[in-house]
């Protein structure tokens, strides 16, 4: 046997690059991206603007005369907060309630499983506002028309499919294998969901939880059926806005505002996607 | 440390019968092989035992005690999964610590557990690392160390090498047995590898459609198999049908004498148990002749169209086409799945040295 020269070796064979640039991935990356982000760029500059006619590129004045218009009125705080406080509460409300149920849907079997799972679907195939005068009916009776609750029930159920569903397939990847394990070395049922199930599918629950949470932010349809006119949400005061004057720089400053629970919902996501395991709870 | 006792245990799915009436006894300290083909039960019997199925019938006895309805996290037994099954959101001392954690032990008490667990499937330092972080065999190691550290009465594993490759696995197989031994620690292992089983056990049960074929050390498993099934299913095996009449065969090839009653038989012969000679006019040809290195294994065949193989010394020279007369040295008879008799053939002819 001959020792080979690494060295030598090295010098004679041609080295590939591994890693070429995806030019269609970019190209497709950059359409899309400019499909996202130009109209919200023309709002966010519309947000700024005090002078822009026709035919300019760019506004012809900048200034914050619109921000401080909007942000010295109580009632754009009041609707802020309190839309706040509606999503934060169904969110944890719907997970509260929803997480265990997504699990049994996963683990369980139990008569009527499917028709039940199938019943998640079915409360969003039909024309929501319908449903929705049919439960502000009940409301009216319960005294819940015009409250907080009303509006955290009526939002409760927007959110059911989306923290049934996508959770109900987390849990069914999580390795069962695992959460035997967890039993074998001595956890009880709810401990295996809780140290074991829970944990590996938090990041495709985590995804839930964000939409759900920014989905009920934005949710206008049900906040102003039951809500009005006590309840005033943030999407809810934006449209009053609207109709009532057009300057479009109310719409924008408003609108970049309700932007904030969407900038935080994502800097929390790309840490998941930065960690590595975001991608892992997609099978990644 | 421990004895498991299974006693007629049955467990059917969905009205299908998938093991019928198995009793088996695993002494103190002994290594038992679950062998079998896929489907014919050995994971049901090991989840039955680790509490992950309840058996229909029977009863499942650890150290007398009666633990068919406990739960899998109130049985003194230890699992390791064929997935590894590691928990990925955590480290690797947090896998090994998991079950100590559970059970409120002492932070510096575990510590030193989890360090003597890792130690002991040679991993120290290891405790840090992310589970993916790790080759297959780690993981498996590690998974090895966490069914351990919890010093279960029973260890269970199901085949737990079979996702890795051949050098590893051997190696892993050497490892655990050591480490049996060591901890002289009650095991039942499955797997469908014969050649794992026949290293690794005390005891192998060879398994079939739900219930024991045979139960026998790995020797007598090999070299006394019981039926036609576990003499196909170890080891390889030349199976060769005649008849016979008046105690004798009437093979062409193999006049094998026994004290059977006349009928079809089936001869079997192992490839070792045949000697190949240079000869003229017995219809024998060689056929193929391929080198494993320590051995060469010649397929011949037959004048009957049938064909057979044989283990020869490296240093014999055989040729594709070239007649060959076959002596067998042991020789078994079945007639359908039983053993008729076993006849052990002096050599006529002297091997030329
Ligand atoms: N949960 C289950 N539901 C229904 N049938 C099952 C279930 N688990 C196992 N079976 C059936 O029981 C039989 C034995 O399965 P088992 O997993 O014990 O086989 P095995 O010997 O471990 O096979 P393999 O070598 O492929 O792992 C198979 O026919 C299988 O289809
Ligand atoms: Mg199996």
């Amino acid at each position: 046997m001959t020792a080979i020269d690494p060295s030598t070796l090295s010098a004679e064979v041609p080295v590939h690059r591994t890693k070429r640039p995806d030019w269609l991935g970019l190209a497709l990356a950059l359409a899309l991206g400019i499909v996202v982000v130009i109209p919200l760029l023309v709002v966010a500059i519309w947000a700024f603007a005090e002078v822009w006619r026709y035919p300019s590129l760019l506004p012809q004045e900048f200034g914050f005369r619109f921000w401080q218009a909007t942000l010295a009125r109580p009632d754009v705080w009041a609707a802020m907060s309190l839309s706040l406080r509606l999503s934060v509460t169904v969110t944890l409300l719907s997970a509260l309630i929803c997480l265990p149920a997504a699990y049994a849907f996963a683990r369980m079997d139990f008569p009527g499983r499917n028709l039940l799972f199938l019943s998640f679907l079915a409360s969003h195939a039909f024309p929501k506002f319908g449903l929705l005068v049919a439960i502000a009916g009940i409301f009216l009776n319960l005294g819940l028309i015009s409250t907080f609750w009303g509006v955290v029930l009526i939002q409760l159920v927007g959110t059911l499919m989306m923290m049934i569903w996508i959770p109900v397939a987390a849990f069914q990847n999580v390795d069962r294998a695992m959460e035997e394990a967890a039993r074998d070395a001595g956890a009880g049922p709810i401990r295996v969901f809780w140290s074991v199930s829970l944990p590996q599918a938090a990041p495709t629950i985590f995804a839930a939880v964000l939409l759900s949470f920014v989905g009920t932010f934005y949710e206008t349809e049900g906040a102003w059926l039951i809500g009005a006119p006590e309840i005033r949400t943030m999407p809810v005061l934006m449209i009053t806005y609207i109709n009532n004057q057009i300057v479009v720089q109310y719409g924008a400053v408003l609108s970049v505002l309700l932007w904030v629970p969407s900038f935080i919902a994502l800097m929390f996501t790309r840490r998941l996607v930065g960690s590595g395991s975001f991608a892992k709870g997609f099978g990644v | 440390m421990a004895q498991l006792t299974l006693k007629n245990l049955g467990k059917s799915f969905d009205a299908t019968d998938v093991i019928r009436d198995l009793s088996l006894d695993v002494a103190d300290g002994e290594l038992v092989c679950l062998l079998g083909p896929s489907g014919s039960g050995k994971s049901t019997v090991l989840r039955m035992v680790g509490g992950f199925e309840t058996p229909n019938r029977g009863a499942i006895l650890i150290d007398g005690e009666d633990v068919t309805r406990v739960p899998p996290e109130k049985r003194p037994t230890g699992m390791v999964f064929q997935s590894h099954a590691l928990w990925s959101h955590m480290s690797v001392a947090g896998n090994v610590a998991f079950g100590l954690k559970l059970r409120g032990l002492p932070k510096t008490q575990i510590r030193e557990k989890v360090g003597e667990a890792l130690a002991l499937v040679g991993l120290e330092g290891y405790g840090e690392r992310r589970v993916w972080q790790l080759s297959g065999g780690q993981q498996q190691r590690v998974a090895i160390a966490r069914a351990l550290v919890l010093e279960p009465k029973i260890l269970l594993l199901d085949e737990p090498f079979a996702s890795l490759d051949q050098h590893l696995r051997e190696r892993l197989r050497e490892e655990l047995r050591d480490i049996q031994r060591r901890l002289g620690i009650t095991t039942l292992f499955v797997t469908h590898g014969q050649d794992e089983a026949l290293a690794l056990a005390d005891r192998i049960v060879v398994l079939r459609g739900g219930e024991i074929e045979q139960v026998a050390s790995p020797d007598r498993m090999y070299r006394a198999p019981q039926t036609r099934f576990v003499a196909g299913f170890i080891g390889s095996m030349n199976f060769l049908p005649c008849d016979m009449r008046g105690g004798v065969s009437d093979h062409p090839l193999f006049a094998v004498r026994a004290t059977v009653p006349d009928g079809p038989v089936e001869l079997a012969i192992r490839p070792e148990a045949l000697t190949l000679l240079p000869a003229r006019g017995t219809g024998a040809r060689v056929h193929r002749v391929t080198d494993y290195g320590t051995h060469l294994l010649v397929d011949v065949d037959l004048p009957d169209g049938g064909r057979l193989k044989a283990m020869c010394p490296p240093s014999a020279r055989y040729e594709p086409g070239q007649e060959v007369a076959l002596e067998a040295g042991h020789v078994a008879l079945f007639r359908g799945d039983a053993k008729l008799a076993e006849v052990t053939v002096e050599r006529r002819v002297a091997v030329h040295v």
